[in-house]
């Protein structure tokens, strides 16, 4: 097991982890009514439960840390510095998009000036990457780490227990964040795997492993943050098992009849968002003229980033099959 | 690029060359070297060039050096942190190779055996080949993949899987016939920006010798070699199987009929150019290789012969390759499955009767 960080956020971190989960649910929210009205292009994969997740592990980055998130994970792309902007000019296919319209929704979302690796569907593809981007700070004795999420699906896969071991062997800088969002597609944890709890597959690799609370900003942000500095000051990889729960279907075409509606509710009084408001509110840290504030800025940034995209040209089908290589 | 009558690229370059190894006056340029000696000189040569190079395999480090001893040596040379063991994950070690290119490095891997790079399918196919093209991330790796057949090592040590990786968009694949091109296609494998896959033949390992210029020597990512000439008929072949129609054509010699032999050493981008001037000269064409005929590169390769030089030609397009089945182990079995100069033979025989 890993030990407890005593990382904590000033209260200045928490305005700003405060503001990127908001910023990551109305673009998320704003994402899904464009989807219902027809405006969107092909699927796309909603956030909402696991704003606290992505926001909480992408903030206890450094800029020269290197992150391969994936699509639950809009949060740590907004952190790490792509705007909604972007973000959704990708998703509606447009040329301005992080990717020019050659990839979907948040798949192929990688920047590296912001040091985001983009993903394939074929989790969790990721995570050996990551630990590639681990092993290569090693070997040229960089102090950087490298992060990566995964769900609960794909740490049922070969690659997952053969990315963990070798990360061990190596004694990588790579935090892996596994999502426990108790859904793969539609198949419950209990059709997936017989253990309770993913971190004991960390354990079983020699990797050291902990659980969360997913829906606890706070706590994301202390477990990430103390991953990150263990593996910054060569202490080698660790996982962090972040339970939570997938608020909405798969994609945006389903419509998750399979999840029992008190499962649901449960959660919903668990909304990462309101908890993390409630506390600030408590603390004083915010008010909630403050909270409004952030709600209408954000909505003010969205709202620009829907015109941008909408605006935006379509990539030229002439470009085909421009980049196939580098140059 | 010139255009081709159907709209696919042709690569313009062609280089006429008679000598990659297969002459004697190429002594001059270097020392005698196998084939599998070549591959080491590669790589030694390349990470004594440039210390962002890498190898990991399995077994490839420490004493050992590779189950067939290619890297022998470089971990004492180099240090153990450039010569990495991998455990038996050559799917995590794959993707892991995808993570260090990206952040900078140009790591060699050594798949223990081709038949064995199925198990890093993913990693190669769907992470490594599609990176530049959607987010334009660089994946400056080489795979290099011991293949081919004729040994006696059954279904699981004895495949050539390339048409997998020719038909994946991103890749570049080569396939190396002789001990100068092992060591110049390797060199400039690993100093392309993007993911090559580099079959060598272990067939030739140890069986063939040649010329190899010493320090730096690279050969172009997607240029044949003309390594016979002849007005007849033209064999394009790549690997061991270059050695078998150039047998197969000293002997048609004899008869007074004179083979052209294209060897087109890069399969991924194809020397379409040089394949296509040489079937214009000879009017006939034989595609030769040792993997499965069945949708292998020979069919590409006749496809655009038909293409776009049909009018030259004054016989049908042949193919020879193994058959559509796993490659046998016993004697007269592999030896019924896989092609070899006396089969090419026959087939030129009737190529040029036709």
């Amino acid at each position: 097991m890993l030990d407890p960080s005593g990382a904590t956020l000033s209260d200045a971190q928490r305005r700003e982890v405060h503001y990127w989960m908001r910023l990551t649910r109305t673009l998320d929210d704003q994402i899904i009514s464009l989807w219902k009205q027809g405006r969107g292009l092909g699927g796309t994969f909603s956030q909402r439960g696991h704003e606290a997740i992505s926001v909480g592990a992408g903030f206890a980055l450094d800029p020269d840390d290197v992150v391969a998130p994936m699509h639950r994970d809009m949060g740590c792309y907004l952190v790490r510095g792509m705007t909604p902007a972007r973000l959704l000019a990708s998703q509606l296919g447009r040329a301005t998009g992080v990717n020019g319209g050659r990839d979907a929704n948040l798949h192929g979302c990688g920047d590296l000036n912001l040091n985001i690796i983009g993903f394939v569907s074929h989790l969790p593809q990721s995570m050996p990457v990551a630990l590639g981007s681990a092993m290569a700070f090693q070997y040229r004795e960089e102090p950087r780490v490298a992060m990566t999420f995964v769900g609960d699906g794909s740490s049922n896969t070969g690659l997952f227990h053969e990315t963990l071991n070798l990360a061990a062997v190596h004694n990588a800088p790579l935090v892996v964040i596994v999502e426990n969002n108790q859904y793969a597609y539609s198949t419950p944890l209990h059709q997936q795997m017989a253990i309770e709890d993913i971190s004991a597959r960390g354990a079983a690799q020699g990797v050291p492993s902990q659980i969360i609370d997913g829906n606890d900003v706070e706590a994301v942000y202390e477990a990430a943050r103390g991953a990150v500095e263990r593996a910054r000051s060569g202490g080698g990889p660790s996982l962090i098992e972040a339970k939570t729960m997938r608020m909405h279907g798969h994609a945006i075409h389903d419509g998750a009849e399979y999840v029992p509606d008190e499962l649901l509710a449960t959660w919903r009084k668990l909304d990462p968002l309101e908890r993390f408001e409630k506390t600030l509110r408590r603390s004083g840290v915010c008010d909630d003229r403050a909270l409004e504030a952030v709600t209408a800025r954000c909505r003010a940034e969205v709202a620009a980033g829907v015109r941008f995209a909408e605006e935006s040209d379509w990539p030229d089908p002439r470009t085909v099959a421009q980049g196939v290589y580098a140059p | 690029m010139a255009g081709s009558p159907n709209g696919r690229p042709r690569r313009v370059r062609a280089v006429t060359d008679g000598n990659f190894g297969f002459a004697d006056h190429a002594a001059s340029i270097g020392e005698q070297k196998t084939y599998i000696e070549a591959i080491s000189d590669g790589l030694a040569t390349e990470m004594d060039n440039d210390p962002n190079v890498l190898v990991l395999g399995e077994d490839v480090g420490g004493s050992f050096g590779g189950a067939f001893n290619v890297t022998k040596g470089l971990a004492d040379r180099f240090g153990d942190r450039r010569v990495l063991n991998m455990p038996m994950t050559e799917l995590a070690f794959i993707g892991a190779a995808n993570g260090m290119a990206l952040m900078g490095l140009r790591p060699v891997i050594e798949v223990q055996f081709a038949d064995f790079i199925s198990t890093g399918f993913d990693s190669i196919v769907q992470f490594a080949a599609t990176t530049h093209y959607r987010w334009g991330g660089s994946v400056p790796w080489v795979i290099r993949a011991p293949s081919d057949g004729g040994i006696r090592s059954g279904p699981f040590h004895s495949q050539n899987p390339e048409a997998w990786f020719v038909h994946t968009p991103g890749l570049k694949v080569v396939a190396p016939s002789t001990p100068a091109d092992a060591k110049g296609l390797l060199i400039s494998a690993i100093r392309d920006n993007n993911p090559v896959i580099y079959f060598e033949s272990k067939p030739l390992y140890r069986s063939l010798k040649g010329p190899v210029p010493r320090g730096e020597h690279t050969v172009p990512l997607g240029v044949a070699a003309v390594v016979r000439q002849g007005g007849d008929a033209t064999v394009i072949s790549y690997g061991a199987m270059v050695h078998q129609a150039l047998t197969a054509a000293e002997t048609l010699a004899a008869d007074g009929i004179d083979i052209e032999v294209v060897d087109l050493r890069s399969l991924k981008p194809l020397d379409e150019e040089t394949v296509l001037g040489s079937v214009t000269k000879t009017g006939r064409a034989l595609v030769v290789h040792a993997a499965n005929r069945l949708a292998g590169i020979g069919a590409e390769i006749a496809a655009a012969i038909a293409e776009d030089a049909f009018e030259s030609l004054d016989a049908p397009v042949m193919r020879i390759g193994g058959l559509d089945t796993p490659v046998p182990f016993s004697p007269p079995l592999e030896d019924a499955y896989r092609p070899d100069h006396l089969k090419i033979l026959t087939a030129l025989r009737q190529l040029v009767s036709y």
